[in-house]
């Protein structure tokens, strides 16, 4: 620690306005700010600090909530793999390995990419280098196919971070959630190779690891299937053919994106948010309660038309990217409500919505994304009409309390 | 005055005037170059007609007046079109008739023609008009080359770019990106004049 304390200081004078290295302060200065404490604190005039939780803190806390999705995202894509090639025994070391390198160029693009633009958009505009995309730059490897080609999660994370956060004004000023964007991108820009039944399972040798898979096997997401069904029973495959049950879609030994299959591991990062304080209860409580209530009013009409309604509502919660996006997705503080029975209206809403694109338009199968993505819009609207109600509430009870007087 | 509009007081990125049509024709380049050309003859003769007319017309009716101005010209340019180029004019379908409604034309002919003499309301219809028609051209040009690979329907992006794993971008078809080129050609446009950018 107090070499690198040593190594800082000896540099700084570089960086400083002046030096050889100035135009890159703003580098220098992220760099020291991530390895050591700042030096600096506020003084005694600074009334607003309420809480030694920075926005450092906070976006590490959301990446170690993320982490056990992110192992067990590794250990799936390996499992799905090795299921592929039709093994019947399962080692979870070279599991593990293949999905850490399956999943490894995909972090290591985004990051790269990501923060390159933040930095050089904080060198430009002489800013401090926000640390904002620590938790975007996790999240799109997570929310994305696994088989997704890396210039795509390339130009999708440069889109998403230059149009939905720079041009806003940079980390908690964005409107929509970043990673999101991204995702609908790539959704939206390269369907052909966003769905389907071959891109949600690696099918080939994760940097020079494990076999090749042959061609010809099938391996749709449940949702996918679902999508597709016909008939009046719902019958989920997994590949080689058996059978999907509602509690293979709770651990999570689902094809699927990266990190979003297992509902177990997402409560557990739904835990560490809520002790931690990172996120708000009452969004995830009523973004499940929205998707109950919908996925009930279309079990209640179940209509083989629509074959996603034929899924009782409690695991409509349990495919796809709905419990993901309830508890990592909606309760992005800088995108969502910040009044309270506004977070209620917004995230009941999500639920509700992301349901009815679900089963009500066969062209998507899932409709987490979009769902997260229009509330994110109105999310500003609900906080508005809530304070205005508010206003006038208490502007009658003022003008009932003064007449009686 | 003629030129003018091509840059620092162009209808599109500055006045923010006939998005809509930015939005719909401009997927393919053909179909947008065809759309310039149509909206530069349009206004730069409804300009002259009513700059000819402009002290007999009573000021209540003059709105009217402006759009029957027009309303004929875009027939004549509509019937123009089906007869000599059938293909672009059945792509542009809808929007060549919608000529009447955009904004660029009743603003030039509100602001410029209504109290100018015919020859400069000429040049500014002309000059309205490419500005318009750069803006059109150079979003055509993205859309078409990242959505679709081809430039006037020609195949620009090679096949060799396509087998090393090169798709092309659905976005761009769609309008939504039509809007996210313009708002990149207002911000590199802004950034080069320092005087437009609001404080």
């Amino acid at each position: 620690m107090k070499s690198l304390r040593h190594f800082f200081d000896k540099a700084r004078p570089a960086f400083e306005p002046g030096g050889r290295l100035s135009a890159f302060g703003s580098v220098f200065d992220g760099m020291e700010t991530f390895m050591l404490t700042p030096r600096t604190t506020s003084g005694p005039g600074a009334v607003h600090v309420h809480d030694a939780n920075d926005s450092k803190r906070t976006m590490i806390t959301v990446v170690l909530a993320l982490m056990p999705c992110f192992f067990f995202g590794m250990y799936n894509t390996g499992y799905q793999h090795w299921l592929a090639l039709g093994a019947t025994e399962f080692p979870f070391g070279q599991l593990m390995l293949y999905g850490f390198l399956a999943v490894l160029p995909r972090v290591v693009v985004t990051y790269f990419v990501g923060l390159g633009i933040e930095f050089a958009f904080a060198q430009w505009r002489k800013e401090e280098i926000q640390e904002g995309f620590l938790v975007t730059g996790i999240l799109i490897p997570m929310i994305c196919p696994i088989e997704t080609p890396l210039w795509m999660l390339a130009v999708a994370t440069a889109f998403a971070v230059v149009f939905a956060k720079e041009v806003f004004g940079g980390t908690g000023y964005n409107i929509v959630n970043v990673a999101l964007i991204a995702r609908a991108f790539l959704f939206f820009a390269y369907p052909a190779q966003m769905s389907g039944d071959k891109v949600f399972v690696a099918s080939g040798t994760a940097l020079g690891y494990g076999e090749p898979v042959a061609d010809g096997f099938t391996c749709a997401t449940p949702l996918g299937q679902i999508a597709s069904a016909t008939g009046d029973a719902l019958q989920l495959t997994g590949i080689g053919g058996y059978s999907i049950s509602a509690w293979d879609a709770f651990v999570g030994l689902i094809p699927g994106s990266f990190g979003e299959t297992s509902v177990l591991c997402i409560l557990i990062g739904a835990l560490i948010l809520l002790f931690s304080g990172m996120a708000n209860w009452r969004i995830m409580l009523s973004v499940c309660a929205g998707g109950l209530l919908m996925g009930w009013i279309a079990n209640v009409f179940a209509t083989p038309t629509y074959p996603a309604s034929l899924l009782p509502a409690g695991e409509q919660l349990l495919y796809g990217g709905f419990a993901f996006a309830a508890v990592f997705m909606a309760t992005d503080p800088v995108t969502a409500a910040r009044t309270n029975t506004g977070k209620w209206i917004y995230g009941f809403l999500i639920g509700v919505i992301a349901v009815l694109i679900r089963v009500y338009n066969n062209g998507y199968p899932e409709g987490a994304m979009l769902a997260v993505l229009l509330m994110n819009v109105f999310s500003s609207l609900i906080d508005w009409c809530v304070v205005q109600a508010n206003i006038r509430r208490r502007m009658r009870r003022l003008i009932a309390k003064t007449s009686e007087s | 005055m003629f030129f003018n509009p091509f840059s620092k007081d162009n209808p599109v990125v500055v006045q923010i005037l006939g998005i809509c049509s930015v939005l719909a024709v401009t997927a393919k380049l053909e179909p947008a170059i065809v759309m310039g050309l149509s909206v530069i003859a349009v206004l730069a003769f409804s300009n002259v007609i009513i700059s000819l007319l402009r002290n007999t017309i009573p000021t209540n009716i003059r709105i009217i007046v402006q759009l029957v101005v027009v309303a004929g010209l875009v027939v004549i340019v509509s019937q123009l079109l089906q007869a000599y180029a059938y293909d672009v004019s059945k792509q542009l379908s809808v929007f060549i008739g919608l000529i009447i409604t955009n904004c660029i034309l009743m603003g030039r002919l509100e602001a410029f023609a209504m109290g100018n003499r015919p020859w400069p309301s000429f040049l500014d219809g002309v000059g309205n008009g490419i500005g318009y028609t750069i803006i059109l051209v150079v979003v055509g040009f993205f859309r078409e080359l990242l959505g679709s690979g081809t430039l006037l329907g020609y195949q620009v992006v090679p096949q060799c770019l396509y087998d090393a794993g090169y798709v092309n971008n659905g976005l761009m078809i769609l309008p939504p990106m039509a809007l996210v080129v313009v708002a990149c050609i207002i911000w590199v446009q802004r950034s080069a004049n320092k005087d437009l950018q609001e404080k």
